[in-house]
């Protein structure tokens, strides 16, 4: 548990910014659903889904929520993260204390993670108001979207581990989660797209959440749960794994 | 002698083909103050890396409080107080906030920290600022910030890198009077620094290292008999340079030149300073020699290339 007084550390330093942090984690995620959802939703009207149809608002929050869950993680995991292990030098005081590296890594995978949460929390509760959907499922939905973020988190601290400055991550952004946005069923479903495509969107971590937790928001069990976690669990246990190796290349030489 | 409190054996580090840290041998009793000396990129701060098993040195052995680095790593930095030369302070949090979130690291209960906090302040002068963040502190608040905040836990040992650079006198020998303090608690140090008169002024013994060797290793007044002539006359100043091929050379036991100064060692000042007098154009300085003259005899009056 030498992880915890660094994930409190981060808490504490959240605690005195969390309004304007929640308000920009949220914001931008609704006028997305909003102006989408509702505006393209009158072109598009309903969507087939597994045999299902379904208006396209509740197709696209199920679906964007995924998208926020993993912007939210890759946010902290890559600019906070850095902040702290390169810029604050926060890391190397703390690891001049009785806390290893793995701890704080573990520390901020898991931090990036609960703030991920934090802010699907927030946009749940939001499209509840809406009424987009009241699937009691959509509590399933909740620890779903939290091994999401980890996943996210985990990914993204490999590049964290990599970079020499905060310009390295918009790499990461426009090459890696920018089209990953497009290829994985968040705006329109993936049998638009050409075979060769699905057929790697169809391993892409986002396209796994989507398609776990888009069944849960119409009530639905999804189909292929146990391949879709599996998927997930060996992006968060393989990044983890190689985000941890990189970051004691990085301290220790 | 008693079991000492650190102790390092034949360490060594290499990075690629530069040398680091070479056979480097060394320990610190209970309640010393052991400085370590050295020109930038001596290897003084690789040195303390490895102490704290930050760095993985090639070869050596570090023990502390009879623990094994790198395996009791955690169980030996519970019992340290570390202040490096960067700070690393938390700039969200105030002074009090820092000192909490830090305890927390060692395992501390909050209750136990807080009682902590306020003497902790007051050691440092701090407690007025309790609540102010280090953005609003100067610099040599900071410094004893980290001060405060490496005592947190209690330490038997610290190791402290630099910890005065960079301040105004004020605030160095506000520092000083501190860790004279924590010496009288029975604290051990380990210091680097660069300032001569502070490692007189503070340190037991000192090593000093150039290149990541052991090149001397003493008390400073001892090491100061060991290696240097008592008494040390500087002359600068028009034609200066000129008096080296002059019979006042005979008069000195050692001759350098640096810069536009000679420099004349001597065990007795009284011939050569009479000679002098017959030069009323040129400046003169005569007084005992000190630690900086041994260091630059050590390690040479060349600036570093990497410096």
């Amino acid at each position: 548990m030498r992880w915890w007084p660094v994930f409190l550390r981060n808490l504490l330093v959240w605690k005195k910014l969390a309004i304007p942090s929640l308000v920009g984690n949220i914001a931008e995620p609704l006028m997305w659903l909003v102006a989408f959802g509702y505006g393209m939703g009158t072109l598009v009207g309903k969507i087939t889904v597994a045999g299902v149809q379904v208006p396209y608002i509740l197709f696209l929050a199920s679906g964007s929520i995924c998208m926020s869950a993993m912007n939210a993680a890759s946010f902290e995991a890559l600019y906070s993260a850095f902040s702290r292990m390169h810029v604050q030098k926060t890391w190397d005081g703390i690891m001049n204390a009785p806390v290893n590296l793995d701890n704080i890594v573990l520390a901020e995978m898991l931090w990036a993670a609960f703030k991920s949460l934090f802010t699907v929390t927030a946009i749940l509760g939001v499209m509840l108001a809406l009424g987009i959907s009241y699937s009691p499922k959509l509590l399933l939905a909740w620890p779903v979207l939290l091994g999401v973020g980890i996943t996210f988190s985990c990914l993204a601290l490999i590049f964290n581990a990599l970079a020499n400055g905060y310009d390295f991550f918009t790499y990461y952004f426009t090459l890696f989660l920018t089209p990953m946005m497009f290829l994985s069923g968040i705006f329109f479903p993936l049998e638009q797209l050409p075979p060769m495509v699905r057929a790697i969107a169809h391993w892409l971590p986002l396209t796994n959440a989507v398609e776990l937790v888009r069944p849960l928001f119409m009530d639905q069990w999804p189909a292929n749960w146990l391949q879709q976690v599996a998927v997930l669990t060996v992006y968060a246990v393989g990044g983890f794994w190689l985000a941890l190796a990189l970051t004691r290349k990085r301290f220790l030489g | 002698m008693t079991e000492p409190i650190l102790s390092v054996q034949h360490l060594a580090k290499h990075y690629g083909d530069a040398t680091v840290v070479s056979d480097l041998s060394f320990e610190i009793a209970p309640g010393e103050c052991l400085g370590v000396i050295g020109p930038n990129g001596a290897g003084k701060t690789t040195t303390i890396r490895m102490c704290l098993g930050l760095t993985v040195p090639d070869s050596g052995n570090v023990t502390a409080f009879g623990l094994q680095m790198p395996a009791d790593a955690l169980a030996i930095k519970a019992q340290l107080g570390v202040v490096s030369q960067i700070d690393t302070l938390d700039p969200d949090f105030s002074c009090a906030e820092n000192l909490l979130v830090y305890g927390r690291y060692f395992g501390m209960k909050d209750a136990q920290i807080r009682e902590r906090i306020p003497s902790l302040l007051e050691f440092a002068s701090l407690t007025a600022k309790a609540r102010a963040k280090p953005g609003e502190l100067s610099g040599g608040m900071k410094r004893r910030l980290s001060l405060a905040r490496a005592l947190v836990n209690n330490p038997r040992l610290l190791l402290l890198d630099e910890p005065t650079t960079g301040l105004d006198p004020q605030a160095r020998h506000l520092m000083w009077e501190r860790l004279q303090l924590l010496l009288q608690q029975g604290k051990s140090i380990l210091l680097t620094t660069h300032f001569m008169d502070e490692a007189e002024r503070l340190c037991h013994r000192l090593l000093v290292i150039d290149h990541g060797k052991k090149i001397a290793e003493g008390a400073p007044r001892d090491l100061i008999k060991q290696y240097l002539e008592p008494d040390v006359v500087e002359v600068f100043g028009n034609g200066a340079l000129a008096l080296v091929d002059t019979p006042l050379k005979a008069l000195a036991a050692r001759v350098e030149v640096s810069g536009e100064t000679v420099f004349f060692y001597t065990a007795d000042a009284k011939p050569l300073m009479t000679a002098l007098a017959a030069y009323p154009q040129l400046r003169t300085l005569h007084r005992p020699a000190n630690l900086e003259d041994l260091f630059l005899k050590l390690t040479g009056r060349q600036i570093r290339e990497d410096a």
